[in-house]
């Protein structure tokens, strides 16, 4: 940055994406007044700039945008409100100071390398899509394999088709939104295999994007080798036995020229881990408190680099809540206020994902620091049906709801009252779990439920 | 059809003809490399451990065990003059029980014969200390300091650039389909050309033996040996120090796990005889067959890391040495034949050695301003801070990261592609740069490594392929319908 005056920053949120750019309004609203947002692409709105297909927007503004609208929605406040940002611009190191506040180190094509202090730091800098080899997909290397994301960019940013005849494998959401975004553009779409029994979409999108268009969608199947040896020739798919291997003897072959692949997101926490934030193995996100803090004080994550989210509405919504509680934390540092703590879960109440729940988000609630509720964001660990979404306060369930239907392709969220916290005594941990009727509550001894 | 005359024709742009290309590029020699694919370092040299083997595994007396130790003395001075990417992390063969400890006095005492320098013998606990991710079970080790780690692609793309600078002419895309010997000398037709030369150099790889079998009698037979490999991310990379290998079977060295130069960790490869000489895919069984071997080396072996699996063909001649030299009934015809394992590592030594051959039988004066030295692609992922400042002072596009992953600006593939030997497709960026090798494994820079190909190549994006020929990236513009 050019002047002393530019490089100390109260807040610096990595990535303008949805998420920054929510944090980055919500951080200004809340009072913060030097905040400036990096984006390693040309502009900003991250993957939404990509996602041409409407549906975006319903719980935020009650209408359906298409991605780029709604991702203007927000570049056009950040633009109001004066708040700086920098495009092209890659962060390549964070370091904590001594005194606290961090280090920044970034390039661009116009000022080099250059470093900035901020108070806080928003960790906003999303996810990426599990590649071909780590599902170990067996057979040659040819073109025509392609993450669904990047076959979405060159079709829908480069106006370019990555192929004719294709084959989807996952039925993530990405997958269904590009089995028929290469319908509409031309392509044959003849299957998506999913290696799961259940789909990891949204319902919505299965409807809406395979059965609207007549693509099959198999379920418990697998690609189990790929032909051709310059470009795609064909894959051969199988069906799986529940501990999810190849059955011999249902191989299926189906000539194609592509296979799309969407099997998953990883946020995108290499930053992250170099700075020295604790990553839970299960949503390979930072563990957070209710502030969205992570272990490193002033450190916040929102986003999908936090956890991945189906649905960009709550993305925004997280957010916002990261970037109020960054206000929150500079504000306490300029009338030199304790506000030191971090996603220690000695330090609160400790949220454990008992039985059928994958995770939460956060995972440490301190008490002193809640609002009136507390949303609690998690996911289950399969498809239930007629269940309960039962909540622990140490060994005592306070809470159960009946559940018609919960699957893993959708996130779940429950409120939590403070008050109810702040009058049950002694509360160390609070417990999500499932429960079928027939489980009446006994486990309350809570043996089996699974640590966070 | 215009007849192109050479003093020497080398076939195969690997990393033998590379490094004999540049070896004979020291004296006054007009020379041309021929390549069927799109790029160098395209067969058996881009898929293989990248180990450059200390030299205890050939029989002493054979050309393999002279030239693996030969090569590796040569390859640290080499690495330095030619700015490619080796580091001597030392290697340890593991024996898993009592009865394993024979088996590595063997093979340190054939380490003694072939001349490798340091190798000790260590029992558990001096093996953990010195590599604390060893497997408990590990009972004793061979430790072989003189073992080291190279980056295969960018030790053949180095050594082929070189002799490109000096005056080497690289055929890409040139297939050679027949060779016959006239009194003028060979004549090689090849892609759409015809070439004519007194001394050809057959490094063909696996298709050695159908090269030699157009001019000789005597024939040839290459079997090609699949080796499936998993890379792994580089958080994994740092677990391990050295390259472990376990005890050699009959048909190699066994599965090992090392990191690479690049920081990230490899395992494999498994060993199976094929007859498909174009059969570098990978199996279920076989990656199964890779991770299940390579975990038991390592007290945690980080399985669910794997970023990527690849297969390469080792190739292999039935003598099981290497068949280097002078055809008999073909006078001016080198076989380089046979160059599976150590033949990456002794790839500097065969360069001399087949150089030599040539000098001997047909000599030429020596060049005047041999240019030995060559200075590689920036990395700016590697480079400290002030390295980074110069480089995008003197260009922005340094600036401008376009694989994210692996860090690789627009600067270094703008070098990549202006350079001899320039790259041209995808995996010519991949390999000289790193773009696309990382954890998204090129999901997100492939559609602007595609544009940049396209901007500098003067073409348009639907003509980039991955690897030349069919293999273009994009089939056409969207709405358009056959």
């Amino acid at each position: 940055m050019g002047n002393a005056e530019e490089r100390r920053q109260d807040i610096l949120i990595i990535g303008g994406g949805p998420a920054g750019l929510a944090a980055a309004l919500s951080a200004r609203e809340a009072g913060a007044e030097r905040v400036l947002i990096l984006e390693r692409d040309r502009e900003l709105g991250g993957i939404l700039n990509q996602c041409i297909h409407n549906g975006f927007g319903l719980h935020t503004f009650r209408e359906e945008l298409t991605g780029p609208e709604y991702a203007a929605r927000f570049t056009e406040r950040v633009l109001r409100e004066n708040i700086p940002f920098l495009t092209d611009t890659i962060v390549v190191g964070v370091e904590r100071m001594e005194n606290g506040r961090k280090l920044v180190t970034a390039m661009n094509r116009e000022r080099g390398m250059f470093e900035i202090e901020a108070e806080a730091v928003i960790l906003a800098m999303g996810c990426r899509e599990r590649p071909r080899g780590a599902l170990n997909i067996p057979g040659f290397r040819p073109v025509g394999i392609y993450s669904a994301g990047t076959a979405q960019r060159y079709v829908n940013i480069q106006g370019r088709m990555p192929g004719r005849e294709v084959v989807v494998l996952g039925s993530g959401d990405i997958g269904l939104i590009m089995a028929r975004r290469m319908t509409l553009e031309g392509a044959k779409v003849k299957a998506v295999a999913e290696l799961m029994p259940y789909s990891g979409g949204l319902r919505r999108n299965i409807v809406q994007c395979l059965e609207d268009f007549g693509i099959p969608l198999k379920l418990s199947h697998t690609v189990v080798h790929i032909s051709g040896r310059e470009r795609v020739s064909g894959v051969t798919l199988a069906r799986v036995d529940e501990n999810r291997r190849p059955i011999a003897g249902t191989e299926e072959y189906i000539s194609c020229d592509t296979l799309l692949l969407s099997c998953g997101l990883v946020p995108e926490n290499e930053l992250s881990r170099s700075l020295g934030v604790t990553i839970n193995p299960v949503t390979s996100g930072p563990f957070v408190n209710e502030s969205l803090e992570t272990n490193i004080p002033g450190v916040f994550a929102c986003g999908n680099v936090l956890h991945v989210h189906d649905l960009v509405d709550y993305v925004s919504e997280e957010a916002a809540a990261a970037g109020k509680h960054a206000a929150a934390y500079v504000r306490a540092r300029e009338r030199k206020e304790n506000a030191v703590g971090g996603a220690d879960a000695s330090a609160g109440i400790r949220l454990r994902a008992g039985r059928g729940i994958r995770y939460t988000v956060p995972c440490a609630l301190r008490l002193s620091h809640l609002e009136e509720s507390q949303l609690i964001r998690f996911r289950v660990d399969d498809v239930y049906r007629e269940v309960s979404l039962c909540v622990y306060f140490n060994d005592t369930r306070v809470e159960s709801r009946k559940k018609r239907v919960m699957a893993p392709g959708e996130m779940e969220q429950i409120r939590l009252k403070k008050e109810q916290m702040e009058s049950f005594h002694d509360l160390h941990t609070i417990t999500l779990c499932i429960e079928t009727e027939k489980d009446g509550g006994k486990e309350a001894d809570a043996s089996w439920m699974k640590e966070n | 059809m215009d007849l192109q005359e050479y003093d020497v024709l080398i076939i195969g742009a690997g990393v033998s003809g590379s490094a004999i290309a540049r070896e004979l590029a020291r004296r006054e020699r007009r020379i041309a490399v021929l390549e069927r694919e799109s790029d160098v370092c395209e067969g058996t040299s881009k898929a293989n451990s990248g180990i450059v083997h200390a030299g205890y595994d050939a029989q002493p007396g054979s050309l393999k065990a002279r030239l693996n130790v030969q090569g590796n003395r040569m390859m640290k001075a080499l690495s330095e003059e030619l700015d490619f990417p080796f580091r001597q992390n030392g290697s340890l063969v593991v024996g898993f029980g009592e009865e394993s400890l024979e088996k590595l006095r063997e093979l340190y005492e054939r380490g003694r014969k072939n001349g490798v320098e340091r190798l000790r013998i260590l029992d558990s606990d001096e093996a953990r200390r010195l590599e604390p991710a060893l497997s408990r079970d590990v009972y004793a080790a061979l430790y072989a300091p003189a073992g080291g780690i190279v980056c295969p692609f960018g030790m053949n793309i180095a050594m082929a650039e070189n002799a490109a600078e000096n005056g080497v002419v690289f055929y890409l895309h040139t297939e050679v389909k027949n060779i016959t010997r006239t009194e003028e000398g060979y004549l090689v037709t090849a892609g759409d050309r015809l070439f004519r030369a007194p001394v050809v150099v057959n490094a063909a790889g696996v298709y050695a033996d159908v090269i030699h079998n157009m001019v000789s009698e005597r024939k040839l037979k290459i079997m090609p040996r699949r080796g499936e490999y998993c890379l792994m991310d580089k958080e994994a990379g740092a677990m391990l120090k050295h390259t472990v290998f376990q005890l050699p079977t009959e048909k190699g060295k066994g599965i090992l796990v090392t990191p690479t130069v690049h920081g990230n960790l490899l395992a494999g490869p498994n060993a199976e005889d094929i007859a498909d000489k174009e059969g570098t895919e990978t199996t279920s069984a076989g990656i199964s067959q890779v991770l299940g071997t390579a975990a038991k080396s390592m007290e945690e072996f980080p399985r669910s890391q794997v970023i990527t699996s690849f297969a390469g063909l080792r190739a292999v001649e039935e003598s099981g040495d290497f068949v280097i030299g002078e055809a008999e009934d073909a006078p001016g015809f080198f076989d380089v034949a046979g160059i599976a394992s150590p033949g990456l590592t002794s790839a500097p030594a065969i360069g001399v050695y087949v150089a030599g051959l040539i000098q001997e039988r047909f000599p030429a004066p020596e060049k005047e301003h041999f240019k030995a030295v060559r200075k590689g692609i920036p990395n700016m992922a590697q480079a400290g801070g002030e390295e980074r400042r110069r480089l995008i002072a003197s260009d922005p596009a340094y600036a401008n990261v376009v694989c994210r992953c692996e860090l690789v600006t627009e600067g270094e593939i703008l070098s990549a592609i202006h350079r001899p030997l320039g790259a041209t497709t995808l995996d010519g960026i991949k390999r000289r740069t790193r773009a696309g090798m990382g954890r998204c494994q090129a999901g997100f820079c492939s559609p602007k490594v595609v544009e940049i190909l396209a901007r500098e190549l003067h073409t348009d994006m639907g003509d980039i392929t991955k690897s030349g020929g069919k293999s273009v990236v994009l089939t056409g513009c969207n709405k358009e319908r056959d």
